[in-house]
């Protein structure tokens, strides 16, 4: 414990991020209600990516200043992990509509179950999942699914090993082995890479082959929206691990010293875990 | 110590003359406001903010108020009604209650537990910062074409998807934003509170205030990334097509609210928690006598939180839930009495055999507990589903709520204004205008939201700009209630001006029974204060020590 | 202090007393109470409703008699000093095991009541309620009777150029009537957003739910007239969809379902001759003002963005947009909140409230629309 607080002076980038974020909010705001904005909008999205790095360079600087003591390093920490869990909040509210979804409302529209006198209004609906036909015809589901076994199967197996190559990479790091470090690192973001690439396939294939879109009732719904946020997740991720290589191949971090790499591998390895439920839950199952 | 006037945050001249003590950089002028990473002074925008947005919220409450003085359209029509109702209930909600939550906590968590600053000082001018925006984004919703948002605080789809003014995505970013505020406002407040504490001091020897705001910030962290799923699921079915709260497309309505409410309910426990901590810290002080039961405060505390989150669905009783999912909720939610009954007893032990004086945070915290306690009850009995089919949306409701929130939660934060009032500014608050602050509060929430309770049970629906005449009693003496209350209010900003200006100077510990590490420091309070880690000795039998 | 502080809480106590309760009650509630109701479940959740409340009076009488006695007993200015006790093992136990005694008696009851307001079995007649925005529409499920139920307070009343009647708010056009004495099942969905039908002396409150539907039932015994209103936020006029049903006994009962498929089918003839000009647009204009005017306002002039006006711009006066005219009406226009009226109006009405809406206002198109086409139109759907 020390005996004397750390405490960072101010700085400009929180208001100049509260202005990008804002100009941000107001560009999409007004393209969705009022069809114009997208200059400001992108704008927004410029100064996020600008924002970003600026303030996290001045934090690396300072970090590699020596300003920051053990308790500054704490903080960190903590505010990562409870900044994880609230990203994992965000994906169980898409989870728990996915579950509500598919155990009550699809059974009750289809006659099942204590609502199942909603039927009524649906005579022609039967429930299933895939749901491939809507309740409303005119809506009108997927004409086919992807099959799960198929670039799913291959997106988790890479994944996966991804978990695992920058696991090892993180080791590499301990044991202060710049160059094995660099190489599974290097591989980790290949391996994201190629599943995001994959997963672009599988989007185009979706949407124009398998009539397989947002409008494709609550099946494409639920389908882009769990799958479309983590896709966001994981190219945030990989965003910051390309930082992470960078900064390691300038020779930043030690071999006990390297939060920012530590904290980067955690978010990774969430973006995996809500993956396996994905798979499970929006492909398998 | 420093000269009176010198580093006190809320001094109009600070930045003017003495610069000795802050940081060569400190930028002067407005700027300094917008740059700050200071605990007090980020704080004391969280409150200025908060205070700003009561009145905005307050005057919508009071167009709501002329409205219903009498049976009949008078002054606004229907559709600007629905927005005064919405907008009323947003701001005070996220715009008011929470934010003067989180400036108290700014401003005190770090004191009280010996420490220099949040422990995130950048992202806390961040989190700050982010509100103006949010607020001005939601207030400007309502000089756009088709207007602001019209469906209620709750929103519910499709009334607030497909049916739903063009602003309504406007709405939804500033939601996201305040979201973002609060998260990383939530995640610096536990940051600080578990990394941050004075060698010494354990979890189990931190003052209630730092323990309920502790709790409120997992809440927090738990919650808004749920709202802000909803919200973004909103999004997409007004604008791309998809179908969440759609049965044609296999969606339903009232998922929407399963979302909401799983949000929602563990919202309204953030909007009183820290509220229980305030006069948890206020009752003992001022009845010289320790607090009855600090660990058992403690576990019911948690205990709300946790049952915090299984109760949601008491909001939908009517929305056709299964029999057995409506008798699970009805069963949790009336747990929720016993924790909370923890409470209320432990204060009231407190006063037992104590030594009780009436200063004002003092008479706030009463009337807190006897009017927090009385809408406690209602909310009992709201839990009773079959009687609740009777209650649902009708005034009963709006009364019960204004009872915890308003004499509940917000008269915590005022208590809680007048209780530190001292270590902010170097002054008392005057205790004459205080009490008359207090006793024409009183008087005007009990007439605006008691007679609520006769009207709702009589068959009133809420949310409505014109009613049958056998309600026009009633809702005359609310709306008469409703004003006294609300220009009240402006006694306090009378009194915080001349607090501020001068008055009567506070020593250190500006009250005898106060106890904890804050009174430690002087009042004012130094821009900086626990530079170094201060001494912690826990009292001998602190149940920690066990 | 002390003093002022029990005067000020007995005065408010005592307050409503003031405020003399006035203008008949629109249902069995004393003014302040809840109503006892008129069938065995609203009596049974009145009950329980005064069971929980009493309950939760004796509770605060109990909790701030002693806070009020330790405040006065113990202040400061009395020379009272403070005791240094702050844990009592058993007083906290007991103060967590009686409240847990008191909600369970509470749920006991309440797990009773609610079973069998949850028993819709056995129902002798089905009504499918629809909400819409802002009316109620009943269909009898088998018996081949279905109407619209509208407010039917004057707007003089509500912007205060009349008197106001003693139902002001709470009539309608269309009562919903039931037999007393018979179990009646309630099916309520909606066409648009969430509303939810409420009728206090009937203790039934359920909301109704675009694409799904809820059941209630009841059984009334006494023949009146029950009112009440939508208790769901659905828009603009959510204060203005009220509830009435009516009672009565079995023969009339009978008659009356008689007397609508009556009405009915002399409705439906209407398309079987041909309509002039002007008996269009008398019709046209009662039908516009019941079912058209809250959105798009009396004089046509809407409340844009969402609800267009129709007065001098648009369809309504593009002599080619006749048939998208009649389109929108009959079939609505998803995405927005404009209904299909094709399914719940008739020929006649639509033909002449379509009729209306291309030559009220000025608008002069000097287009009219017969019922028959409509029908034709319906027909070959
Ligand atoms: C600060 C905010 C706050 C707090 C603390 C509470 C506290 C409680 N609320 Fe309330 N509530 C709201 C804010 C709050 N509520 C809001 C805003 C709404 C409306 C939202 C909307 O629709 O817009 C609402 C609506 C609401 C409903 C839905 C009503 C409806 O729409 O039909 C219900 C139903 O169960 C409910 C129940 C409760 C209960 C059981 C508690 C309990 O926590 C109360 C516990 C306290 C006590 C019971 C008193 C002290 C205890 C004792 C003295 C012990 C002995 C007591 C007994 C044994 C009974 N609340
Ligand atoms: C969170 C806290 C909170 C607070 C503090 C209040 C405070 C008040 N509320 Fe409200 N209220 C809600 C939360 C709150 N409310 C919510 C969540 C809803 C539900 C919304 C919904 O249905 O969606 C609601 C709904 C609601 C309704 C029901 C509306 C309806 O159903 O249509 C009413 C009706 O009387 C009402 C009244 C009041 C009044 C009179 C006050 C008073 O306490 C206000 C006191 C007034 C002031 C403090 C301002 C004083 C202003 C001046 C003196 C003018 C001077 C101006 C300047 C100097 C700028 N509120
Ligand atoms: Cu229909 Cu409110
Ligand atoms: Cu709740």
């Amino acid at each position: 414990m020390s005996s004397q607080y750390y405490v960072p002076p101010t700085s400009k980038w929180p208001i100049i991020a509260v202005a990008v974020l804002g100009l941000t909010a107001v560009g999409a705001g007004s393209l969705m209600s009022y069809g114009s904005g997208l200059p400001f909008l992108l704008a927004g999205v410029v100064g996020i990516a600008l924002v970003m790095y600026g303030w996290f360079r001045d934090v690396v600087n300072e970090s590699m200043g020596g300003l920051y003591d053990a308790q500054m390093d704490r903080s960190f920490r903590q505010g990562m992990g409870w900044f994880i869990f609230s990203e994992v909040m965000f994906f169980a509210a898409f989870f728990g509509a996915l579950f509500y979804i598919r155990v009550f409302a699809l059974p009750w529209l289809d006659g099942q179950g204590a609502k199942g006198i909603t039927a009524l209004l649906w005579p022609d609906f039967t429930a299933s999942w895939p749901l491939m036909n809507t309740p409303d015809p005119s809506i009108g589901g997927p004409n086919a699914v992807i099959n799960p076994w198929t670039l799913p199967l291959i997106n988790t197996l890479l994944l996966v090993s991804s978990s695992v190559t920058l696991t090892i990479a993180h080791h590499a790091l301990k044991e202060d082995n710049r160059p094995k470090l660099t190489r599974w690192l290097i591989v980790t973001l290949v391996l994201g890479f190629v599943f995001l690439v994959i997963q672009g396939i599988e989007y185009v294939e979706a949407w124009t082959q398998l009539g397989l879109t947002l409008q494709a009732g609550i099946y494409g719904s639920t389908f882009f929206l769990l799958t479309g946020f983590h896709g966001v997740h994981v190219t945030i991720g990989a965003i910051v691990l390309l930082v992470m290589l960078l900064r390691v191949r300038r020779g930043h971090f030690s071999a006990n010293q390297h939060f920012a790499f530590e904290a980067g591998a955690w978010y990774w390895h969430f973006v995996d875990v809500v993956w396996i439920g994905l798979f499970l839950f929006v492909y398998v199952f | 110590m420093a000269s009176e006037s010198t580093h006190a945050v809320l001094q109009p001249n600070v930045g003017t003359a003495e610069h000795g003590h802050h940081p060569a950089q400190m930028p002067t002028g407005i700027m300094r406001w917008v740059l700050t990473t200071n605990h007090k002074e980020i704080g004391s925008l969280y409150l200025l903010f908060s205070l700003l947005m009561l009145f905005v919220g307050g005057s919508m409450a009071l167009v709501i108020r002329a409205e219903l003085f009498q049976p009949g359209l008078q002054y606004v029509q229907p559709e600007f009604f629905n927005q005064m109702t919405t907008m009323h209930g947003l701001i005070m909600v996220f715009g008011a209650i929470m934010p003067a939550f989180v400036g108290l906590a700014n401003w005190m968590i770090p004191m009280q537990i010996g420490a220099p600053d949040m422990a995130l000082p950048r992202l806390n001018n961040f989190s700050f910062w982010l509100l103006p925006v949010a607020f001005g984004i939601l207030l400007s919703t309502l000089l756009m074409e088709g207007g602001g948002p019209n469906f209620g605080w709750t929103f519910y789809a499709p009334l607030s998807t497909t049916y739903a003014p063009p602003s309504t995505s406007f709405f939804i970013m500033s939601i996201h934003l305040a979201g973002i505020s609060s998260i990383l406002g939530a995640i610096n407040i536990i940051a600080t509170i578990l990394n941050l504490r004075t060698p010494g001091m354990r979890l189990m020897d931190m003052s209630l205030f730092v323990w309920t705001w502790l709790i409120t910030a997992f809440l927090l962290i738990a919650v808004m990334p749920v709202l802000a799923g909803v919200v973004t699921m909103m999004l997409l079915d007004i604008n791309f097509g998809t179908s969440f709260f759609d049965a044609a497309g296999g969606g339903d309505p009232v998922l929407f609210q399963h979302l909401f409410w799983f949000f929602g309910h563990p919202e309204v426990y953030i909007m009183i928690l820290p509220a229980f901590g305030i006069v948890s810290l206020i009752v003992p002080t001022f009845a010289r006598k320790r607090l009855f039961g600090y660990a058992s405060m403690v576990y019911a505390t948690a205990s709300i939180a946790l049952l915090s989150f299984v109760v949601w669905a008491h909001h939908m009783f009517t929305v056709g839930l299964p029999l057995t999912a409506e008798l699970f909720f009805m069963y949790s939610t009336m747990l929720i009495a016993v924790p909370t009954g923890v409470k209320v007893f432990n204060w009231i032990a407190t006063l037992f055999r104590g030594s009780i004086s009436f200063e004002v945070p003092m008479l706030f915290a009463l009337g807190f507990i006897v009017m927090f306690t009385i809408g406690g009850l209602s909310g009992v009995m709201l839990a009773i589903v079959p009687a609740d089919f009777q209650y649902h949306d009708t005034y009963f409701v709006v009364a019960h709520f204004h009872y915890v929130l308003v004499p509940g939660a917000l008269f915590a934060i005022l208590a809680g204004a007048y209780y530190w009032m001292p270590k902010w500014t170097g002054h008392y608050a005057d205790e004459t205008l205080g009490r008359w602050h207090f006793w024409l509060s009183v008087i005007g929430v009990n007439l605006t939201f008691f007679p609520m309770h006769f009207s709702g049970l009589a068959g009133m629906p809420r949310r409505i700009p014109d009613y049958a005449l056998q309600f026009a009693d009633f809702n005359m003496i609310s709306s008469i209630g409703g004003f006294l209350f609300g220009f009240s209010q402006l006694i306090f900003v009378w009194v915080l001006v001349k607090a501020i200006r001068g008055g009567e100077k506070a020593p250190a510990k500006a009250w005898e029974g106060a106890e904890g590490l804050e009174w430690t420091v002087p009042c004012p309070a130094p821009i900086h204060t626990f530079e170094t880690p201060p001494k912690f000795v826990p009292e001998v039998d602190s149940p920690s020590r066990h | 202090m002390i003093r002022l502080t029990i005067a000020a809480f007995l005065g408010f106590a005592l307050l409503p007393l003031i405020g003399n309760v006035h203008a008949s009650s629109i249902n069995t509630s004393s003014g302040w109470n809840m109503p006892m109701g008129v069938t065995d479940i609203s009596q049974e959740v009145f009950h329980l409703h005064m069971t929980i409340l009493w309950i939760c009076i004796a509770i605060a009488v109990i909790v701030f008699g002693v806070m009020f006695w330790s405040l006065f007993k113990y202040r400061r200015t009395q020379g009272a000093k403070s005791a240094h006790f702050h844990e009592n093992t058993f007083v906290e136990v007991m103060w967590t095991a009686i409240p847990m005694v008191i909600l369970v008696v509470m749920a006991i009851p309440a797990t009773a009541t609610l079973k069998k307001m949850y028993d819709t079995s056995n129902a002798d007649i089905d009504i499918l309620v629809t909400g819409y925005q802002w009316r109620w529409r009943y269909e009898y499920l088998g018996e081949d009777v279905s109407f619209f139920s509208n407010l039917s307070t004057p707007r003089e009343q509500i912007y205060g150029q009349e008197e106001r009647g003693d139902f002001y708010l709470v009539e309608v056009d269309e009562p919903m009537v039931v037999p007393v004495g018979r179990k009646i099942r309630l099916l309520l969905t909606a066409n648009d957003v969430i509303h939810s039908w409420w009728v206090p002396d009937l203790a039934v409150k359920k909301d109704a739910i675009p694409g799904f539907i809820n059941e209630s039932w009841t059984r009334i015994d006494e023949p009146g007239v029950y009112r009440g209103q939508c208790a769901e936020l659905c828009g603009r006029d959510h204060g203005f969809m009220p509830i009435e049903v009516k009672a009565v006994s079995e023969e009339e009962y009978v008659a009356w379902l008689a007397s609508k498929r009556e009405a009915a089918i002399t409705e439906a003839q209407g398309a079987d001759r041909e309509w002039a000009l002007g008996e269009l647009m008398e019709r046209g204009e009662g039908t516009y003002n019941t079912y058209c005017a809250a959105c798009h306002q009396p004089d046509g002039k809407g409340l844009p963005p969402i609800f267009p006006a129709l007065a001098g711009t648009g369809i309504s006066i593009d002599p080619s947009a006749r048939q998208a005219h009649i389109d929108i009406v009959l079939y609505g226009k998803t995405g927005t909140p404009m209904p299909a009226f094709g399914t719940t109006l008739s020929p006649a009405e639509l033909a002449a409230v379509i009729t209306y809406e291309r030559n009220a206002w000025g608008n002069n198109t000097a287009d009219s629309v017969q019922p028959a086409e409509i029908r034709d139109l319906l027909g070959s759907q």
